[in-house]
């Protein structure tokens, strides 16, 4: 099971968060600076994997992330899942968001949450992985924008 | 409407969208709180329009809020009022706002049920997608309980895009309505085949070899995988992960923390008796040269777990381990102190050997304190001073210079340690003087003796003006009392003898669930108030009459006060009988004086190890020695092992070597300290409990379900029906009542069956199944005989059931009245029951069979032999017209020089038969346990009376000495036998034989560690031939199992090895072949009079046949 999902950019602001599991206000944004805390001190050459994060989970979780240029894309996952398959699972998501914003930057992220949330959707559920096919992920997401497209057109 | 319409998207045009927000906050840098507090005040604004577009953009906005941190649970309504919207634009942005804020304490969640229904089977497949990824973050209990079936319904979805999520989202439903798992199973297994799966499967299957190279890759990443996937193959395979143990080792350098903890980890599954000292010296290096303090306290709690582990199971020398945990001491700045002083505290205590070695180290340590407390006031490691003062205290008997450990523990300085530590070396002190006291007043030397009180008279007035009470209290108290012992020495008084009871007596360990494993006496309600608490009105009239009747009160309370001292004085005396005769009591009973007769240990040799090295020098590194004695050791080993191995090889040339003789097994290795732990830290009778592995808050501990059982109706899951039921006519009802009924009582069956089936599987070959199975069948029968299931007086027995309880084929545990009412149906039970044993009987023979773990039985061809012929190890006692007897002698297993005799006593005459006193003429070496109290001859009354036809069991316990021979004791048993005319007094004597099978406990061996146990050469010889037997061989080795308390390790055709153990520890090992009618066992034991015995009573068993 996944946990949650935490995308902050190099200064610990968070572009996106998605827990699994209830976390008050405060505790939510305590995870994300201890979060931050514990992967902005590792240098990009060590491995993609952390134990140890006190506030989430405990010793069965683990920490699997990416940093892509300015940004940082953690997963918080238990022992059930595979750490390879978590780590292809944050590149399919980000080649994702990389298509569906054409050329993703950390801007997109900024001014348009709820669409990066859409998409994720898409890939993960509850915290269980949905889909991991980048094209499925994409044509689904884009099915549901015509939809929404052409409901703004009956307004207007 | 139009207009509205119109009207409500012009204003959207005037109102902030995400993207103005977002740009506003960014302007703001400077007052982000203040601007994003207007913004909230405009939300409120937005959320109070009709208008479902202007509520969808404010609730949009709110779920970015709430990401920076903001509490949006106030909007709670107005997101499902934006949830509902007919138009999907919206109806996501709900949802999303609801996914991220919504949990199980929103109140309003209850009022999304039927939308969320209605979404579910919306035509629309996006709205579908849409609630259920929703529904998938806020799930309830409720909500999962109501929806479940229409989640189900769309398992079966015409698109795979629901069908997918609809399956995924079943496991959320599950996990918060567990019942719905049973009858959504099949629909789910069939989903789960689903040709458009969710997920990819990967295969991981690398062996170790192939886990090298990649840890050996310089991709960090792989490196880290391979240590994972060791870990994993560590708990299945270990030799072959050990053999990497100088790679793991080296990832303790790497860079990286992740690869480092990962190698720490596995090496602590790694670690074995003989890898142990070199791994730890390892860790040591790397403690010495680890930088930052997170890192290097967690090398130190690695090194304490892996050592500590499993009970110090891999601790060979425990001089090494304190050498060790006094080395970890030098750590400046750990917050570990704490760990190191529990460590040793429980090491000194619990292994008893090691006192000496432990207290002349801790002594050091007291010694040179000024070296750790150095700087700081907090630093950590001063906590082991705790321990350290408190080990010279307690055992210092084994002190060589007590005086001047006394004087090291009242150095000034000492008041500058923490409050509850200075208390503990005040306290100790005074340990410290009474055993100084002792050895001067041996040695007659008043001068020095006083000198010692001069010492104490002249420091501890620095500790009575500490800051902390405790240390005060402590302190005043005890200066007081060394000067009156001043004042007494200076009579010339002996005083010794006197202070040294103040702390006499020992402290014996206690296991942590002890007391919780202490099974509540029958009839003792421990939520019961012991004096009814005073009603509240009373006390409130009370108080304010005391303030006026002041004096007359105390008056009345002092009186009060003499009757009470009087009285406590009595009940405290009635409470220590009591105390003594209730075996829950943890007492300091002969259990205490046990110390290295432990089961298996007393033919180990103990190591000898060089002491005249002890650590002198505070900063070298010490424990090197005992690693450089166990490498000498195993250098020494090794060239005797290949000096025999060249004259085996050279005897045996051609014959296959056996294959578990390999050099690096386990067993060679001898602890040279045991650790007492069980036997002495539980208290007796018990109960083994496996629910405190469990974790209680596991949330998948409620998917633990039954899922093969079919479906009873009111496991159905709730359908919501428009119309109310239709009403069917009575008859149809009654026949449509009896078969769900039916389906019922069978499913319950199965269930229990099923239960008893796990069990099995879990628990082979323990003992404590068997207690758990005698309870079930007595439950059982409970559960059958609702009315004849007078109370039972067994389970008051406070001694252990007898270990095979299970198969009693010929006897009846309650009391069973004839009355002709319940005949028939007490035919119908006895028919079941019948039944019930002889399934019973058909799982014991298994049980027994497979005893030792071993396959080898069970894929053999047990499961088509014929059944057993019922056995009973009960034998007759004694017998005249109206009382029967009949007994069976257990061994207990929580007390090497305990057994249990439980005898049956059956009503055989019309009377009634009361006052049944139960007495043995003891012998030397067995005796009749009695309440305390007792003369040695009185005589046990048996706890209950019979009615006529009854028969019911009462246990004995004895406690012997030796074991090697059997035994008889005579004794007699007198009654009162009442009619309704007249009642006589009656007596009967017999014999009670306790053979030398009744000492032995059936204990479960693996061939490896068997094999061992042979080949050690520790054990002697002797053989039996048994002629004209007759039955197939598996009756053979169960009837060995049952009557003598074997268990197979091990059955290749007609050739089985067996195993026992006595209760004294003395491992008896039979090789059984039968060929042609002929059995020939071999046998092999430690007590060559024991096994003499032992091999007549397996003759005696079968000349019987």
């Amino acid at each position: 099971m996944i946990k949650a999902i935490l995308i902050f950019n190099n200064h610990g602001k968070p572009r996106l968060i998605r827990f699994y599991q209830y976390f008050a206000e405060d505790m939510q944004q305590q995870i994300i600076r201890e979060t931050f805390h514990l992967v902005s001190k590792r240098d990009d050459n060590v491995c993609n994997f952390l134990e140890g994060g006190s506030l989430i989970g405990g010793s069965d979780y683990k920490l699997i992330y990416r940093h892509y240029a300015t940004l940082y894309f953690v997963f918080c996952v238990d022992s059930s899942e595979s750490e390879l398959g978590i780590l292809d699972l944050i590149q399919v998501f980000v080649e994702t968001l990389d298509k569906c914003f054409e050329n993703v930057c950390e801007l997109d992220l900024i001014f348009h949450m709820d669409k990066v949330h859409y998409i994720l959707q898409e890939v993960v559920m509850g915290g269980m992985v949905l889909e991991t096919n980048m094209n499925e992920i994409v044509a689904q997401v884009e099915l549901q924008n015509r939809m929404e497209k052409s409901e703004v057109n009956q307004v207007i | 409407m139009a207009l509205k319409i119109v009207k409500g998207s012009i204003d959207r045009m005037f109102d902030k969208n995400l993207q103005d927000l977002v740009r506003g906050i960014r302007n703001h840098k400077e007052d982000e709180a203040k601007y994003i507090s207007t913004c909230i005040d405009e939300i409120k604004q937005e959320l109070k329009q009709d208008n479902i577009a202007v509520k969808a953009n404010a609730v949009c906005k709110l779920t970015y809020l709430q990401m920076l941190g903001y509490d949006v649970s106030w909007a709670a309504f107005n997101i499902v009022e934006v949830m509902s919207s007919s138009k999907f634009t919206y109806k996501r942005i709900g949802y999303l706002a609801a996914s991220q804020c919504f949990h199980e304490g929103t109140d309003v969640i209850m009022l999304t049920t039927n939308q969320i229904r209605k979404d579910l089977s919306s035509p629309h497949q996006y709205d579908t997608g849409v609630a259920l990824t929703g529904l998938s973050c806020f799930v309830t209990p409720d909500l999962a309980r109501d929806l479940a079936n229409d989640i189900m319904t769309l398992m079966s979805h015409t698109k795979p895009y629901i069908r997918k999520k609809a399956v995924l989202i079943m496991y959320k439903v599950f996990l918060k309505y567990p019942e719905s798992l049973r009858p959504a199973f099949p629909r789910l297994k069939e989903k789960l085949e689903d040709p458009d799966p969710g997920t990819d499967a990967e295969p991981h299957l690398l062996c170790v070899q192939k886990l090298r190279i990649l840890i050996e890759d310089s991709d960090q990443n792989l490196k880290y995988l391979g240590l994972l996937a060791m870990s994993k193959i560590l708990k299945t395979h270990p030799k072959s992960v050990q053999s990497h143990k100088d790679l793991i080792l080296q990832c303790l350098d790497d860079k990286d923390e992740s690869i480092r903890l990962r190698a720490l980890d596995l090496l602590y599954g790694m670690v074995s008796k003989k890898n142990l000292m070199e791994i730890v010296k390892k860790l040591m290096l790397h403690v010495d040269k680890a930088e930052g303090t997170t890192y290097r306290d967690e090398l130190l709690t690695k090194i304490i777990d892996i050592c500590s582990q499993s009970n110090y199971q891999y601790i060979t020398n425990f001089e090494w381990y304190i050498s060790i945990l006094v080395e970890l001491t030098r750590l400046e700045g750990t917050r570990h102190g704490h760990l190191i002083a529990s460590q040793m505290l429980d090491v000194a205590i619990r292994v008893k050997a090691i006192r000496g070695f432990a207290v002349a180290q801790m002594a050091t340590l007291l010694d040179n304190a000024h070296l750790l407390t150095g700087n700081t006031q907090r630093n950590g490691i001063c906590e082991v001073l705790y321990a350290a003062a408190w080990i010279c205290g307690e055992f210092s008997e084994h002190l060589e210079d007590p005086m001047q450990t006394l004087e090291a523990m009242l150095r000034p300085k000492v008041a500058t340690l923490p409050g509850h530590i200075q208390a503990v070396y005040v306290q100790n002190a005074a340990k410290l003087f009474a055993t100084v006291l002792r050895k001067h007043e041996g040695e007659t030397d008043s001068q020095a003796a006083q000198e010692t009180s001069q010492l104490l008279i002249d420091r501890l007035p620095l500790f009575v003006q500490s800051a902390n009470l405790e240390v005060q209290e402590r302190a005043s108290c005890i200066l007081q009392l060394v000067k009156y012992i001043q004042k007494l020495q200076q009579k010339n008084v002996e005083v010794a003898e006197e202070v040294t009871a103040l702390f006499a007596g020992e402290l014996n360990p206690v296991a942590p669930k002890a007391q919780k494993k202490v099974p509540i006496p029958e009839g003792l309600d421990l939520d019961a108030w012991i004096n009814e608490p005073p009603s509240e009105s009373e006390s409130e009239d009370e108080k304010p009459k005391a303030v006026f009747t002041k004096e007359e009160h105390k008056h009345s309370r002092s009186r009060h006060t003499e009757v009470d001292e009087k009285e406590l004085a009595r009940r405290r005396e009635v409470r220590k009988q009591e105390q003594a005769n209730n075996p829950f009591y943890i007492k300091a009973s002969p259990s205490s004086q046990k110390v290295y007769d432990a089961p298996g240990v007393e033919h180990i040799p103990v190591v000898q190890i060089d002491l005249s090295v002890p650590l002198k020098v505070p900063g070298m590194p010490t424990s090197d020695q005992y690693l450089k004695l166990e490498e000498e050791r195993q250098q020494k080993e090794k060239a005797e092992r290949k000096k025999k191995e060249k004259k085996k090889k050279r005897e045996k040339r051609g014959k296959e070597r056996k294959a578990d003789s390999g050099p690096e097994s386990e067993e060679d290795i001898r602890p040279a300290h045991q650790v007492d732990i069980v036997t002495e830290e539980m208290p007796e009778n018990a109960l083994p409990s496996d629910d405190d592995d469990k974790d209680p808050n596991d949330p998948h501990k409620a998917l633990d379900i039954d899922l093969d059982k079919p479906l009873a109706d009111s496991e159905k899951l709730p359908v919501r029906t428009h119309r109310p039921e239709v009403l069917k006519s009575p008859a149809e009802d009654r026949v449509n009542e009896s078969i769900p009924q039916e389906t019922k009582k069978r499913s319950g069956k199965e269930k229990k069956e099923k239960k008893k089936g796990k069990e099995k599987d879990r628990k082979r070959s323990k003992e404590e199944k068997k207690k758990k199975k005698h309870k079930e069948v007595e439950e059982e029968l409970l559960e059958s005989q609702p009315e004849e299931a007078i109370q039972s007086e067994e389970t008051k027995e406070a001694t252990a059931p007898p270990t095979s309880a299970e198969i009693k084929p010929t006897v009846c545990w309650f009391p069973v009245q004839k009355s002709s009412k319940h005949k028939k149906k007490k035919q119908k039970k006895e028919k079941e029951e019948k039944e019930k044993k002889k399934k019973k009987r058909h799982h014991h023979h298994h049980h027994h069979s497979d005893a030792g773990g071993e396959d080898s039985v069970q894929n053999g061809t047990v499961e088509e032999e014929e059944p057993l012929p019922p056995m009973s190890n009960y034998s007759l006692l004694a017998e005249n017209s109206y009382i029967k007897m009949v007994y069976d002698i257990q061994g207990n297993h929580q007390d090497e020089s305990k057994v249990v005799v439980s005898v049956i006593f059956e009503n055989k005459s019309d009377s009634f038969l009361k006052s049944m006193e139960f007495n043995v003429l003891d012998s030397l070496n067995s005796k009749l346990q009695r309440p305390e109290g007792a003369g040695p001859h009185d005589s046990l009354t048996v706890p209950f009376q019979l009615p006529p036809g009854v028969s019911n069991e009462a246990r004995f316990v004895f406690s012997v000495q030796s074991i090697v021979m059997p035994q008889k004791l005579k004794g007699t048993l007198t009654f009162i036998v009442k009619s309704d005319e007249s009642s006589t007094h009656e007596k009967l004597d017999f014999k009670l034989h306790f053979t030398c099978t009744s000492y032995l406990i059936t204990t479960p061996c693996y061939s490896d560690a068997y094999a061992k146990l042979l080949e050690s050469g520790d054990l002697k010889g002797s053989s039996l031939r048994l002629e004209g037997i007759n039955m197939p061989f598996h009756h053979l080795l169960a009837r060995i199992c049952f009557h003598h308390h074997f268990s197979v390790v091990e059955r290749i055709d007609s050739c089985a090895s067996m195993y026992s153990r006595s209760i004294q520890g003395h491992h008896v090992c039979l090789l059984v072949k039968t060929s042609d009618q002929t059995v020939s066992i071999d046998a092999k034991c430690d007590e060559p009079s024991l096994l003499g015995n032992v091999l007549d009573e397996i003759k005696q068993t079968f000349s019987k046949c």
